[in-house]
């Protein structure tokens, strides 16, 4: 019961910053749209190449969706390097909470902004004339693998930022891995036209097992098994990443 | 009853290497207000963050009441209270929410948590600027918020690390009341580092001085101050230049170090107090008149220098020599 209470609080305390910083808020609400914008109008002409199937407002929406929810969640352990720098991070530490609460809120908070900005992408492509063919379910299952893919990202964000405790980390760990998880994955391209290496690399990619888990549900007829298999992955890889972080802070202690 | 804070032998390198605690012996009765005084560097905030179970010691043991804070530091958490160096509040969040979060991560909840933090708000000045932004406080603000987060959950164990420095002098005397309260009337044992020997002297009942990372001196103050053996005594003499009135004085047994400047006969003695009355007898007896005796008791200054002044000395000669 206390751990859960503790990290609804540390949840509301990220939720009261976002409250207090229009700017950011509104950053939060105008990048998804911005980029589903940018990313169809560039990409429109790949439904034409030979081999590619369907509307590509239709199978990039679930890519967009993924690739938003790593970039905008890596940035989590950027509080924790705050907290350290600002003190409020000893001062937590040294009160019993529970590890796994200052974790799991941030996480929490952070998953919750991938699902606001998802659904703000699920609208506008809505506009754009997408055919969510797994209707609200499919894009129930939609919104819960970018949280989930968020939330693990999140985590292992604010084990970078206990371990580094300098933003430069933060920010170079979320670039460098960005644009790579997007690109070994079919995200933005149909897994059929990948090249086989992409194609192998993509099996280990949590991105790519989101992005496969929203496709199948949300857009195609719902393959429920490959959904259940990616989702049941995703979960087990914030389990771990979640372990990692909760870890990390004794390691942060130990530099102490 | 055992000491509310023992220590042995706590020692801690950093990568560097650089030596920060070095064998640091401690113990703490209940109920008392104790000071650890030290340059900077010297491993102050290192011993804080051991007894409070923030970092580890590479040797040595600790209990902080009752608890080994090495073995059990869940435990040692939840009775002590901790007011780092830096300041430890969410300066984006409100006094109020602050202080909401603190009593939380202490497991209180509810209508009780509610209740303590009005009460905390009102006891350090904070009712009225509850529910503004912490960044929008002054330092002093800040500092008293820093203190009240600390108490919320009315620790057996207080741990103070420079609570005034960066205080106005008004705002020092109050947080000093303050601390005296909570030992007296709440019976809260009180570790507090300073530089200031002021606060010290007025609060601790026992500190200890520590350099580069080794207790060099503990003890009351006045107990470090008398092991200085010399109180000063100064007389204003009625006509100048009684040069045998010196050589007078250095032969009392327990006067030393007797200097005559202008009508200003100065000297040096075990027991200021006690030296008087035989001190102004032999002037009498030369026919010497004094105007005005007084006798200045060692200050920590004084202690201070004398056992963490190494450095102090080399940078500044003419501090030594004003304090001797
Ligand atoms: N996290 C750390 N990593 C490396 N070195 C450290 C760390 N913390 C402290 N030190 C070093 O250990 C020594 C003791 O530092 P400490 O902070 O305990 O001193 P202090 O007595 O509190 O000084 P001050 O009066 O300046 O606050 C210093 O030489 C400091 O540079
Ligand atoms: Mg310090």
């Amino acid at each position: 019961m206390t751990p859960l209470r503790q990290t609804w609080q540390v949840y509301l305390r990220g939720a009261r910053t976002l409250r207090r910083q229009p700017a950011y808020l509104g950053m939060t609400i105008v990048q998804p749209l911005i980029w589903l914008l940018m990313f169809g109008a560039l990409f429109r002409a790949v439904s034409r190449i030979p081999g590619f199937h369907g509307s590509y407002v239709d199978f990039l929406t679930p890519g967009v969706v993924m690739m938003l929810a790593v970039f905008s969640a890596g940035w989590t352990g950027m509080g924790f390097v705050e907290d350290i720098n600002a003190g409020v991070m000893d001062r937590m530490l040294a009160s019993p909470v529970w590890r796994g609460a200052l974790n799991a809120g941030t996480v929490a908070y952070g998953a919750f902004t991938v699902v606001i900005q998802t659904v703000l992408i699920v609208l506008l492509a809505l506009g754009l004339g997408a055919d969510f063919r797994g209707g609200v379910v499919g894009v129930l299952v939609l919104i819960l693998a970018a949280a989930l893919l968020g939330a693990i990202f999140a985590s292992l964000s604010n084990c970078i930022g206990l371990l580094a405790r300098q933003r430069e980390s933060v920010i170079g760990a979320v670039t460098f891995v960005q644009l790579p998880l997007t690109f070994l994955s079919a995200a933005l391209m149909q897994p059929s036209l990948l090249p086989g290496w992409i194609r192998a690399a993509a099996r280990f990619n949590p991105v790519n097992w989101a992005v496969e888990a929203a496709r199948s549900a949300a857009m195609q007829r719902a393959d429920w098994g490959l959904v259940a298999g990616r989702v049941g992955l995703l979960v087990a890889l914030l389990l771990l990443a979640a372990l990692l972080a909760t870890r990390a802070f004794a390691a942060y202690q130990r530099s102490l | 009853m055992p000491p509310a804070i023992e220590a042995s032998a706590l020692s801690k390198t950093y990568p560097g290497p650089v030596v920060a605690l070095a064998g640091v012996e401690l113990t703490i009765a209940r109920g008392t207000i104790f000071a650890l005084l030290g340059p900077n560097g010297a491993g102050k905030s290192t011993t804080v963050r051991v007894l409070c179970t923030l970092t580890r010691p590479d040797r040595g043991s600790a209990q902080v009441a009752g608890v080994d804070v090495l073995a059990d530091p869940v435990s040692a958490r939840r009775v002590i209270g901790v007011v780092g160096q830096k300041h430890g509040a969410d300066l984006e969040a409100t006094g109020r929410e602050n202080l909401v979060l603190q009593g939380e991560f202490y497991g209180i909840v509810g209508r009780g948590l509610k209740q303590r933090v009005e009460e905390s708000l009102d006891r350090f000045g904070l009712a009225a600027a509850a529910d503004r932004q912490a960044k929008t406080y002054s330092g002093g603000m800040q500092r008293r918020l820093d203190i009240a987060m600390g108490l919320l959950h009315r620790p057996r164990v207080l741990f103070l690390d420079e609570p005034t420095t960066g205080l106005d002098p008004e705002a020092r005397v109050a947080l000093w009341r303050e601390i005296e309260r909570l030992a007296a009337e709440e019976r809260m044992t009180i570790l507090l580092t300073t530089h200031y020997m002021d606060e010290a002297d007025r609060l601790a009942s026992e500190l200890a001085i520590i350099d580069r990372g080794q207790i060099v001196a503990r003890g009351a103050p006045e107990q470090l101050k008398s092991e200085l053996q010399g109180d000063g005594i100064q007389i204003e003499l009625a006509e100048s230049e009684n040069a045998n009135a010196g050589a007078a004085l250095a032969r009392l047994d327990g006067i030393r170090e007797v200097e005559l400047d202008g009508r200003t006969l100065r000297a040096r003695a075990r027991d200021g107090g006690a030296a008087i009355p035989s001190v102004l007898a032999t002037l009498e007896r030369h026919g010497i008149k004094a105007t005005a005796v007084t006798v200045a008791r060692p200050s920590l200054d004084d202690v201070y220098l004398r056992h963490a002044g190494r450095a102090f000395q080399a940078e500044q000669p003419e501090l030594e020599e004003a304090s001797a």
